[in-house]
């Protein structure tokens, strides 16, 4: 159950290796006892990791298998993550690939797996697991969406769609899912240095997944409803939203 | 039947349950047959009052008992046993006494607030500013109707056959069934005012040495404590005791009438509080106002609402700690534990802890209920805003402290605590759960205080 101070015990993770969803996880400050669902495609990965509790101690973690590559998948984790877990306190959506631009506009088959893996094998699992909150009652889904899917850019806007409808999706959720006592908070990130943007030379407003870890978790403390990471990209992206094709053409990017 | 959102008193973590408001037993009876097959169980409700989960069911149903609150039966004891009322579950407080008081008689217990119900102070086993001499709500409770999950109904009595699972019920959070009615002493009074003492106490040790010293010679007794004040003032306190006033003892100009009452709340809450309303700031200088107001050593005579329910003269008035809500923290110690009151106080005034209700009380013994709350010894409750920064470390650490010391934090009030600290605060827990699961052996009885504590 959630707590009267936004305390978990239970978590499923849907990309249960992201870095910013373990992050989070290290953020929350988890009691001891607490048990994470970490889902995804490793398994012997997943089992390795810790989630650590405030006791010091770790979490009991559970590995599920989940690809979100195959979207039949999705409804299964979220009956296994119920089985496990009973009721789930909060979800981590996180799962998702920046894959390559150049080579998804050379190869429609990669853009295909950018848009199948970030937006529809996610939505598969999201979908249930808000029913699954629906039905309990109480609850929180977090969902990790970004800025590139605000306003689309030159450099990476099929990763940006995938997001962008990611993003849809998610508030479109959240409204469905008011008065039924689960909650979705709206993550959006700007750039994170993290192994899937290693190759990638900083954004301007860069941040750690440690940053977006501690943000998420006061937000999920808080009940917020959405943030931006850092919280200046709020404004910023409103105002590119407003900018005139023509000028948004010529920034950086 | 209506889908809500439900918190309790303390306005914090908010599920969604499926709310009957039954205005019969036939109905009660048909909610709960309906809420069997949910899957997510049922809980009943009364006022609301129990400050954290423990009258949530997220996902399932919850009975709204208030619309059952007739009486059935008075024996005013002229002559035979004990005055008595016999009454539904749904009744609160402040109907019985409304109806009560103008006929010389009271409550065998009141906590802070009249707003609650005869269900739920059986749930919760309450406990007032009486406790020391009187012991707790359920320790004046002769007989009671208990609705099992199967749609038996039970009649349960403290000293017979029935007393396991009365003793279960008492204190049992609603996880033993619905309570329907039950039979409740009377205390005859001659008059609706108290004669009341009141003195300060300059720190927390002169507190509790006046309180161990002479808390017998009252009926009620309790002390508000300045939890901001530190160093040598740390634990200043204004006592009150007192019991009820005599028609002789009365003032000339109250003899008249001596058993008038009107509870009527003057004030209601806004609408809209700012966020942090209640910050340091503020409650220092209204703890400093309370203290300087309250009279060095003085005896007057005080109204019911006015020395048992101050609060209840402003409606709505949890909504003041604003959008987070709040925690009411309560822990009892045994008598032997005065360093970990100590201790606890000290920790909450370091941490600048803005509470402007905390109130410390001295338990007399225990009953036998095994998740009964009061046991021999010190109860220190404080109010605290949710949204204050490093509250969740500082509570889990208070526990630690109060586990240490063989104590326990109130159910009624919870909604943080840690599951595994559970047993060591309530060792009969087991013996509890026995009784329990004989009664609710399908475990339809849940509540989000349950599924948190892992209490069934």
């Amino acid at each position: 159950m959630n707590d009267a101070l936004g305390g978990v015990q239970t978590v499923l993770v849907l990309g249960g290796t992201s870095e910013l969803a373990l992050a989070t996880l290290a953020a929350l400050d988890l009691r001891p006892g607490a048990q994470v669902a970490l889902a995804g495609r490793d398994e012997p990965a997943l089992a390795a990791i810790t989630v650590p509790t405030s006791g010091g101690g770790s979490a009991t973690v559970i590995p599920l298998h989940w690809d979100a590559a195959h979207a039949a998948s999705g409804p299964a984790v979220v009956a296994a993550a119920t089985e496990a877990l009973g009721d789930i306190d909060l979800v981590l959506v996180a799962a998702g690939i920046l894959g390559d631009q150049a080579r998804a506009e050379a190869d429609v088959n990669h853009a295909v797996d950018i848009l199948s893996i970030n937006l529809v094998g996610v939505a598969a699992a999201m979908l249930p697991a808000a029913e699954r909150l629906r039905v309990q009652g109480h609850g929180m889904i977090v969902v990790f969406s970004s800025v590139a899917g605000l306003r689309a850019r030159r450099a990476n806007y099929v990763y940006g769609a995938s997001k962008a409808g990611l993003d849809a999706l998610a508030e479109g959720v959240q409204s469905s899912l008011a008065g039924s006592g689960a909650r979705v908070l709206v993550v959006r990130p700007g750039f994170v240095r993290t192994k899937m943007t290693a190759h990638l030379a900083d954004a301007p407003f860069a941040t750690t997944p440690d940053v977006v870890g501690a943000a998420v978790a006061e937000a999920v403390r808080k009940g917020r409803e959405a943030i931006h990471v850092p919280r200046l990209l709020g404004p910023v992206f409103a105002g590119f939203r407003l900018l005139p094709r023509p000028i948004f053409r010529k920034l950086p990017g | 039947m209506s889908s809500e959102l439900l918190t309790g008193w303390g306005m914090t973590a908010a599920s969604r349950a499926d709310v009957s408001r039954p205005a019969s037993r036939e109905q009660v009876l048909a909610a709960l047959d309906a809420a069997r097959c949910s899957g997510r169980g049922v809980i009943a409700r009364g006022l609301g009052r129990a400050y954290g989960d423990a009258a949530q069911n997220a996902g399932g149903t919850v009975i709204d008992l208030t619309s059952l609150d007739r009486v059935h039966h008075f024996d005013a004891g002229d002559g035979s046993p004990d005055p008595s009322i016999t009454v539904d579950a749904g009744i609160s407080l402040d109907a019985l006494m409304r109806m009560l008081v103008p006929l010389g008689f009271f409550v065998p217990v009141t906590p802070g607030t009249r707003y609650v119900t005869v269900g739920g102070a059986i749930a919760s086993d309450i406990h007032g500013k009486n406790h020391h001499v009187e012991g707790s709500f359920s320790q004046h409770v002769t007989e009671l109707a208990l609705l099992l999950p199967s749609g038996e109904v039970r009649v349960l009595r403290p000293d017979d056959d029935s007393g396991a699972a009365f003793w279960a019920t008492a204190g049992g959070m609603g996880l033993t069934g619905i309570v329907l009615s039950a039979t409740i002493r009377l205390l005859p009074i001659e008059s609706s005012y108290l004669r009341v003492d009141t003195e300060r106490a300059s720190d927390l040790g002169d507190c509790m040495s006046r309180m161990s010293s002479r808390d017998d010679e009252y009926r009620y007794s309790v002390a508000w404590i300045d939890s901001l004040a530190t160093g040598s003032s740390m634990g200043r306190a204004v006592l009150t005791r007192g019991d009820h006033a005599t028609v002789a003892e009365l003032p000339a100009k109250r003899r008249g009438s001596p058993l008038a009452y009107s509870p009527s709340p003057k004030l209601m809450a806004p609408p809209w509080v700012p966020e942090g309303l209640l910050r340091t700031s503020t409650v220092r200088m209204f703890n400093e106002v309370w203290f300087r107001k309250a009279p060095r050593q003085h005896t007057g005579y005080e109204s019911i609402p006015f020395f048992f329910h101050p609060l209840d003269g402003v409606l709505e008035w949890n909504r003041i700690y604003g959008r987070p809500g709040f925690i009411q923290y309560q822990f009892a110690v045994p008598l032997n534990a005065e360093e970990t009151v100590h201790e606890a106080l000290g920790r909450l005034s370091a941490a600048r802890c803005p509470s402007f209700l905390t109130v410390l009380k001295r338990f007399g013994p225990a009953n036998p209920g095994p998740l009964s709350f009061p046991q021999p010894g010190w109860t220190l409750t404080v109010d605290v805003p949710a949204a204050l920064p490093g509250l969740g470390p500082l509570l889990d650490g208070l526990d630690q402290v109060v586990v240490a010391a063989g104590g326990r934090i109130y159910l009624s009030k919870d909604s943080r605590l840690r599951p595994d600290l559970l047993g060591a605060m309530y060792p009969r827990l087991g013996e509890w759960q026995q009784v329990r699961a004989g009664l609710d052996p399908d475990g339809v009885l849940h509540s989000d205080l349950s599924r948190r504590l892992g209490l069934t």
